[in-house]
């Protein structure tokens, strides 16, 4: 996206969202907004919701660091969400994150493959726990997991993406 | 659309036509997260086509759960007049088979009925959904709806009798009177802390100030408890009605849900409630001409655990870090933007209604003396039957562990099972026959927390437990209180000493002065509770710990740096090659041995990452201890 786009797209969400009065409030749905729209908070996008907001840019910065659901960096084309609650721990969870990045070639504090091909998050608690372990690929839910599974899924992921 | 006298009333509606829309058939399938995981969304869109292959009328609807997760994917049948029919672990290849029996009044196929009518062949073979063994001693009020209505239409809601609270307190009750009902059902707040809700509401109506909020909390964030987003999913209109009521009691006119994100479906269905509630006049200005009016907005939490902290909460909705704030001054007096305050839990707001429609004693008909009513339970871990339950309060965990979640999967012994999440605690078998109550599990050393129950077996390791949930408080510190900061930090990197073969006996002692010390001195619950985890661990299991330490042994078989290496099975290894595939070290190679071809590991190269067990289909790769 040009710098151009980005601060119009930028000015025109908090346009939208700073309608009741209370900016500050306003902060953390438009982070939420522009990082649905472009998958992540480029620096150049915060700097600008502080200038609209006349907030600082450590606030801006701080609050995008604090929350779990912010990310810096661009994600890939698919987003594995790995759930990491207590039940997924106990089924297993921290075999399937090890096979995951060995897998996909990631070290990190990288998160993404280096074919761009994936991206993974980790997550408290998707909150399916009777399904444990659990993962998602995008928006679909993937339960009781196991490595052979998982690599038999990925595989179909990654043949969709050659051809 | 009104009837009667145009005030006060609920819409009439066609029950028929809601149920069943014009037809006679209606097919209910469980749609929320946990059934989607399960493969819910293909038998959805496999019974679709075969409806229309067969050319047969019937009303699908997506429901929520009905906390049967282990039964997953669930879907019942219901002709009109007649019972209903239930079928577990649906598979999508068996759908013809199932509607074919279905429909020639055969219930082979069936799992469960809901009652007994004599109409159907083989009828008494299947058991009632409330005599089989997970089912049977619940007694359902917050989540009584989940899995049988359709969460996305509010006439299905008031059809079963929703808004009838909302109705009478509006009518018949002055705000007064509805905290003085509240007070009288003895509900306590369902979060975690089990503060009365009758008084926090007591307290808000007589802070002084013509502004007041109320929040619904529905930022569930205990790993392991999942009874929030059933409740908000399955049945979104019980927890609004109860929000509402709320509202009315302390003197708000504004109101916010906060709700989870990494909880979409929950989020989808409140918001959607919101409008439809707004489109029969059921909130908004001037509800049902009561001249109370209720201005509802959903806010999407961007994850973090401190916020089940209120101040913290409070501070995420205006936009700034989470840090929660010393008090007093509690949110009651002074709260978001400096206003009174109430939070309330999802699963507290849901008991509102009947307290309301039906009067306090119905509510506190069963549970114990100090712990009123009835709670919801997430079993999940190594149980046969997991899923979201709701018994009395005053059960013991073993009634719910065995009785209703059939004990741990065969051949396995239970080792511990761990209440409150993070903030709680593990308790070992000693403790099955406590009653569950607020009182009962804090002297154990645990807390009810928001009532999620993972039970563990011989193959977790309690150490690496405690140390999983030590990492989890100490990445969700928010920073503020340097108890809670530091004090956090030492206790998970002492643990990751132990968990790695490098600990000393007198680490035990550090360990148990700094959990003192943490949780003795920080400023909200989340670090006054962290320490639970490993101070239970260590008391209940301290053996344990000392194996891990003199011994330089995981007796569970976890702990991955106690491993001295990996080996192939030749008998049980099919010389496939994948673990020579994922190999990160080329450690592997293909060799002949007396029982045939097989995978051999050079220990030299052998970097002890575990991947060619993760991988190997056939089980054919041991740890070497």
């Amino acid at each position: 996206m040009k710098e151009q786009e980005l601060d119009e797209l930028v000015d025109e969400v908090c346009r939208n969202r700073v309608s009741d009065g209370r900016k500050e409030s306003a902060l953390i749905p438009i982070l939420q907004k522009i990082q649905s729209e472009l998958g992540y908070l480029p620096r150049r996008a915060m700097k600008r919701i502080s200038n609209n907001l006349r907030i600082p840019p450590s606030q801006v910065y701080g609050v995008a660091t604090f929350y779990h659901q912010f990310r810096l960096r661009p994600e890939a084309k698919h987003i594995i969400t790995q759930c990491r609650g207590t039940a997924c721990h106990v089924s297993g969870a921290t075999e399937i994150y090890n096979y995951l990045m060995r897998h996909l070639g990631i070290t990190p504090p990288e998160d993404t493959s280096p074919d761009g091909l994936f991206t993974i998050k980790q997550v408290r608690c998707i909150g399916a726990c009777s399904l444990a372990p659990i993962i998602k690929i995008d928006d679909e839910v993937f339960g009781r997991l196991d490595t052979s599974r998982l690599r038999r899924i990925l595989a179909k992921y990654s043949r969709e993406a050659e051809q | 659309m009104m009837a009667g006298d145009g005030e006060f009333a609920l819409p009439v509606l066609d029950v028929d036509k809601v149920l069943f829309g014009g037809g006679d058939l209606r097919i209910n399938i469980g749609m929320s997260t946990c059934g989607l995981a399960a493969g819910a969304k293909t038998v959805h869109d496999h019974l679709k086509a075969e409806l229309e292959r067969r050319r047969l009328e019937a009303k699908v609807v997506k429901v929520g759960c009905i906390g049967a997760c282990y039964a997953e994917p669930l879907m019942e049948i219901i002709r009109k007049g007649h019972l209903g029919v239930i079928y577990a672990n649906v598979d999508p290849a068996k759908l013809p088979g199932i509607l074919d029996s279905y429909l020639r009044g055969d219930l082979s196929e069936a799992y469960a009925i809901r009652a007994r009518s004599g109409m159907f062949k083989g009828e008494d073979d299947v058991p009632l959904l409330d005599e089989l063994d997970f089912f049977k001693y619940q007694v359902r009020d917050a989540i009584e709806n989940c899995g049988v209505i359709d969460p996305k239409s509010i006439e299905e809601y008031i059809i079963s009798g929703g808004y009838r609270a909302l109705t009478r307190a509006l009518k018949e009750m002055t705000p007064e009177q509805v905290i003085e009902e509240t007070s009288a059902s003895g509900l306590r707040g369902r979060g975690g802390a089990g503060f009365p809700t009758g008084l926090k509401w007591k307290f808000t109506r007589e802070a002084p100030g013509v502004k007041k909020y109320a929040i619904c909390n529905a930022d569930e964030g205990d790993p392991g408890a999942f009874m929030n987003r059933i409740n908000a999913e399955g049945d979104p209109h019980k927890v609004l009605e109860g929000l509402i009521i709320a509202a009315y009691a302390i003197g708000a006119d504004e109101a916010y849900i906060f709700v989870r994100a990494e909880k979409p479906l929950m989020a989808e269905r409140l918001a959607l409630a919101i409008k439809q509630a707004e489109g029969y006049g059921l909130l908004g200005e001037d509800i049902l001409g009561s001249g109370f009016s209720l201005d509802v907005k959903t806010m999407l939490s961007a994850g973090a655990f401190v916020c089940g902290e209120e101040t913290g909460m409070m501070a995420a909705i205006e936009g700034r870090r989470a840090m929660p704030r010393p008090r007093p001054p509690f949110p009651a007096t002074k709260g978001l933007w400096g206003k009174p305050t109430v939070i309330n839990n999802v699963e507290t707001l849901a008991h509102i209604t009947t307290i309301i429609a039906e009067g306090p004693e119905e509510f506190a008909r069963v549970g114990t003396e100090k712990s009123k009513g009835t709670k919801v339970f997430c079993l999940a871990g190594k149980i046969r039957r997991g899923g979201a339950v709701e018994v009395p309060f005053g059960m013991t965990l073993r009634q719910l562990v065995f009785d209703i979640g059939g004990g741990p999967p065969e051949g396995k012994r239970i080792k511990a099972v761990q209440t409150g999440g993070p903030s709680g605690g593990c308790l070992s078998e000693e403790h099955l026959d406590l009653p569950l109550d607020y009182e009962t599990l804090q002297a154990a050393g645990s807390i009810m927390g928001s009532g999620g129950v993972v039970v563990v077996d011989e193959d977790t390791c309690i150490v690496d437990l405690a140390r999983y949930f030590l990492t989890f408080t100490t990445a969700e510190s928010c920073g503020e209180c340097p108890p809670c900061r530091i004090g956090l930090k030492l206790m998970r990197d002492v643990l990751t000493r132990i968990t790695r073969g490098e600990g000393e006996m007198e680490d035990l002692r550090l360990l148990e002065n700094l959990a003192g010390t943490v949780a003795d001195t920080s400023l909200c619950a989340l670090g006054r509770t962290a320490p639970n985890p490993v101070l239970t661990t260590m008391r209940y299991f301290r053996g344990e710990y000392e194996a891990h330490i003199r011994d330089r042994r995981c007796p569970a078989g976890v702990c991955l740096d106690l491993i001295k290496g990996y080996r192939v099975d030749p008998g049980a290894c099919r010389a496939c090659g994948i673990c020579i595939s994922e190999c990160p070290s080329e450690a592997i190679t293909l060799q002949d041995s007396d029982e045939g071809r097989t995978a051999v590991i050079d220990q030299d190269k052998c970097v002890r990452c575990g991947q060619c067990a993760l991988v190997c289909p056939f089980d054919a790769v041991e740890k070497v201890w």
